[in-house]
């Protein structure tokens, strides 16, 4: 598999996203978020950071950016998408995922390693894990606050959208929620740090799970549904 | 024809303009005597922050020069951006500490965040890649509101821009005390690391080479931001406050990767960032070093509004700016990468050979200055110091209730968790974060290899308060330990040194002292300091007590020693060194006594070093697991404070009377390890738990729960921050 990190300015997890998706076997590169295409790459990698310095809302500058409609088109097409932290925001700016990300209920930047439990191991990114399988990720962020209406959580619900929870909800996040997929299966969007979990020296290698199954998205895809 | 409407030479010296701008009368005189003439409004301006203390360290460096400052290691020493030493294998760590006190005072969130990114620009200028933070801060004691929101802003400033850049914050150390109240000091390092042949220095040199300024427009912030550093803090500072900066962390972000990029180029001469006394100091000093002349066309600086005149565009402290010097004829390829990163870049000068500084808008000549005597003649002075009366009264503390002073000091914002600050830092972005804040060292791989950097900061002002010379010494070896205590070895060090007026002869005192003390340290600890900074003047209520921080970085060669290392039950405890009465500057006086006895401290820094490398050793061999300096608070508190963190019991006897718990003796640890272990100068103590923490000695018992400890050191911090302001 063939990766693109789009590189909006202030994204500032690239380089450990980049480095997460060779480490599980893939390829990778960065794309510009000025280009207009990711038709040459297999799937998408969407790094945390503060795009535009996040000034104005988390994602709200970077959802504007020529990239997005490729990325958008790359979703649309089946292609695994995966947005970290701030890559989370961005995909519910533009409209990938459901709900958005508010400040922390703490109202202070959160920086911490969170226990968190794999929902739904039915989807092409978390196969590699068991059904209620506790993980540690890193957290780090100011608005992680995952909200929705009760209408777009029953649906959540419904589908089996909700892929991690919180053990000890940190943000105040609605139920508990620290990703999520969209209906197809192909687009996720969690606000905990799975690539900076690679590596027991470094706390936990929890994440390098997902990485992996990423990068045999196909056989893995398609093994699913 | 005159653009601008600015006082004559004549009114500045009639009307004395010269002192509101920090010059005294004798500066004045000698600025004269440099020229040949009476400078005018842009040149007085330029002498005023060029020979600010925050500048010139007029009242500092003949203290500094004691230092030691080479080593087999050392690269590249005081007097540039930051210092460099060797790591092997081409690569090298470059560090500095710099402090952001004042502006923190008057605007926490800004003054901090400032701070942050202006030590980031020296490490990036230097041409390294920042890998780690670290933060030192003193605050008065939570009780008070206002220290709250002193803590908050500069807590939430710190992390703002160093959270924003993505630069891990690894480390840092914070004190309360109320010698710091409405003076808190926010001292900021930064650690980055680069191949040793891409090691830029500062300098302008080659005649008719271009000068590119790069970054945030200038605009009307900051002015003599440096000289404000350099005064006392008053009831008048609040309208100081817009000497304070604002900072940008996504410019700050994009001028990183674009510095790191420009000096992959070949055509680069030399670069600065324009940090303190902002375009002076960088044309300046670069001018200086290179010994040329520099010409700045001052009509070319991107500026945020019209109006802004030469003498505010020279003394702006506009955050976000770097200047480079790059070969005659390259300019366009860095105007056209600048452009690439959407930065502000222009052409606004070139190298010269008239070793002046000369400063030219819309072809009018607004500055001419002989550039060596501005950057290199700054006024020195040496101040008499006077040691004060010594207080020989012994310490007794065995008839106080010191299960209530154990209870007192674990739950102390000083002693208890950091979390509520350091879980505000991203301290894993990088994804090379072997060991983050919460307890000692902060440890960083080096990408790509299997070596880590350990990175400490540490300072011990009520130690310097009793006894300078040997609280200096103790100030450098507390933070050798915290760097031995990961199994690194010690490299070098940068100091800060937050002190109250020099022009008071018991402060003078102090600060010639201390740095005695701290030069004899680094000579035995063989830790040379390779850059620096000085803080004077911190100077509010009362005067700070006096403050040298020292950071420190070590080098570990095979980080994959620490990985799988758990500490559990059964593992036996051994307390290493000797303790005595040694209460001068303790914590348990600060509690009982509310006061700090001048009196000697001692520390023998020959057994320091080689106990401290004994210890290492054995950690790196696995033959013990953890070791931790025992620091403020004594034996008790570095027990009750690792019972909490490892959420494990105790049972320990120690051969000592109650007191002695509390006592604060130099050179000792806390050791886990294997029972049966024969360390020397230890004594095995007693053992890990899974239930209880008790410490029993000849006349006191302290019996708790794990979950009681745990939660009074947690709830440290966080107890006063939850009250309504």
């Amino acid at each position: 598999m063939k990766f693109a990190v789009v590189k909006f300015p202030g994204s500032n997890c690239d380089r450990d996203m980049l480095n997460a998706a060779v480490k599980a076997g893939g390829e990778a590169e960065y794309v510009d978020y000025r280009e207009t295409s990711l038709e040459a790459y297999d799937g998408v990698l969407v790094p945390g950071g503060f795009s535009f310095g996040d000034y104005l809302r988390s994602g709200a500058m970077a959802s504007v950016a020529p990239i997005t409609r490729a990325i958008k088109e790359a979703a649309a097409s089946g292609k695994p998408v995966l947005g970290v932290c701030n890559g989370f925001q961005i995909l519910t700016e533009i409209g990938l995922l459901p709900g958005a990300l508010i400040f922390n209920d703490t109202h202070t930047f959160i920086s911490r390693n969170e226990v968190l439990t794999i929902t739904n191991n039915e989807t092409a990114f978390t196969s590699g894990y068991e059904k209620g399988e506790s993980v540690i990720f890193p957290v780090a962020h100011g608005e992680g606050h995952y909200y929705c209406d009760d209408e777009t959580h029953e649906t959540l619900v419904e589908n089996n959208r909700i892929v991690l929870t919180y053990n000890d909800n940190p943000n105040g996040s609605r139920a508990d929620i620290a990703g999520i997929v969209n209906e197809a299966g192909n687009v996720f969007g969690l606000m905990p740090h799975p690539e900076r979990a690679l590596e027991t020296l470094l706390g936990s290698d929890d994440g390098m799970r997902l990485f992996e199954k990423m990068n045999d998205w196909e056989a893995n895809h398609d093994h699913i549904h | 024809m005159i653009t601008f409407t600015e006082p004559t030479e004549q009114d500045i010296r009639n009307e004395k303009l010269y002192a509101d701008m920090g010059l005294t009368d004798g500066e004045y005189d000698k600025v004269i005597g440099i020229l040949g003439r009476e400078p005018n409004y842009t040149e007085t301006g330029i002498f005023s922050v060029m020979w600010s203390e925050h500048c010139s360290y007029k009242h500092s460096k003949p203290l500094l020069k004691q230092f030691p400052t080479t080593g087999d290691r050392v690269l590249m020493g005081p007097g540039e951006g930051a210092g460099v030493v060797d790591i092997g294998d081409n690569q090298a760590v470059v560090f500095k500490v710099e402090s952001h006190n004042h502006p923190s005072a008057v605007e926490p969130y800004q003054g901090a965040a400032t701070g942050v990114g202006g030590i980031i620009r020296d490490i990036v200028s230097i041409g390294a890649r920042p890998v780690g933070l670290l933060n030192s801060l003193r605050f008065g004691e939570l009780s008070e509101p206002n220290n709250r929101r002193l803590l908050r802003g500069v807590v939430a400033g710190i992390g703002g821009y160093g959270n924003c850049i993505g630069i891990p914050t690894v480390s840092g150390e914070v004190e309360f005390d109320p010698s710091y109240d409405g003076n808190p000091l926010v001292n900021a390092m930064c650690v980055g690391t680069i191949d040793h042949d891409k090691i830029q220095k500062g300098t302008a040199r080659g005649i008719g080479n271009k000068v590119i300024y790069v970054g945030l427009k200038t605009g009307r912030d900051g002015i003599h931001g440096a000289t404000f550093a350099s005064e006392e803090l008053t009831e008048a500072s609040e309208s100081k406050r817009p000497s304070v900066q604002i900072g940008d962390p996504f410019t700050g972000k994009k001028l990183m990767e674009a510095t790191l990029d420009a000096i992959r180029q070949p055509e680069l001469v030399g670069i600065q960032d324009m940090g303190a006394a902002g375009l002076t100091s960088s044309s300046a000093e670069m001018a200086a070093k290179g010994e040329s002349g520099i010409a700045l066309h001052l009509d070319q600086v991107p500026v945020r509004e019209d109006g802004i005149t030469p003498y505010e565009m020279m003394l702006s402290e506009t955050q976000e700016r770097m200047l480079l010097v790059v070969e005659d004829g390259s300019e366009d390829k860095f105007l056209d990468m600048f452009e690439g990163y959407e930065l502000d870049s222009a052409v606004i000068g070139e190298v010269t050979d008239t070793d002046r500084l000369e400063l030219f808008f819309h072809g009018e000549k607004y500055a001419d200055i002989p550039v060596q005597p501005l950057s290199d003649e700054a006024p020195v002075y040496i101040l008499e110091g006077e040691a004060p009366e010594q207080d020989a009264t012994p310490y007794s503390y065995g008839d106080q209730n010191l299960n209530a002073v154990f209870d007192a000091l674990i739950g102390h914002p000083t002693h208890g968790s950091k979390s509520y600050i350091y879980e505000q830092y991203d301290n894993q972005v990088g994804a090379n974060t072997v060991q983050k804040s919460g307890f000692g060292a902060g440890v960083v791989r080096v990408e790509g290899t299997d070596k880590a950097i350990a990175m400490a900061i540490d300072g011990k002002s009520r130690y310097v308060y009793a006894d300078p010379l040997n609280g200096g010494k103790e100030a450098v070896a507390q933070t050798f330990r915290s760097i031995i205590s990961t199994g690194a070895l010690p490299l070098a060090m940068t100091d800060c040194l937050n002190y109250g007026s020099p022009e008071k002869p018991e402060i003078y005192h102090q600060l010639e002292a201390s740095t005695r003390g701290m030069a004899e340290a680094c000579e035995v600890l063989s830790t040379p300091v390779v850059s620096g900074n000085v803080s004077l003047y911190n100077e509010s209520k009362g005067t700070i007590l006096p403050t040298p921080v020292i950071g420190m970085v070590g080098l570990i060669e095979d980080v994959n020693f620490m990985a799988g290392v758990e500490i559990s039950a059964g593992d036996a405890l051994y307390l290493v060194g000797e303790t005595t009465k040694s209460f001068a500057g303790s914590q348990i006086e600060k509690l009982i006594d509310n006061d700090i006895r001048k009196q000697a401290r001692h520390i023998d820094l020959k057994l320091e070093y080689a106990r401290g490398m004994d210890l290492r050793g054995r950690l790196i061999d696995g033959e013990v697991k953890k070791i931790a300096p025992v620091g403020r608070g004594g034996i008790a508190i570095k027990l009750a404070q690792l019972s909490a963190f490892h959420h494990l019991g105790m049972d320990v006897e120690i051969n000592l009377d109650g007191e002695d718990l509390f006592a604060e003796n130099a050179s000792r640890y806390i050791v886990i390890a294997p029972a049966g272990l024969d360390l020397k100068d230890g004594t095995e103590i007693g053992r890990l738990t899974d239930e209880g923490f008790h410490i029993g000695t000849h006349d006191l018992t302290i019996d708790r729960s794990i979950d009681a400890i745990s939660n009074t050191w947690e709830g440290a911090i966080p107890q006063c921050m939850t009250s309504t302001d």
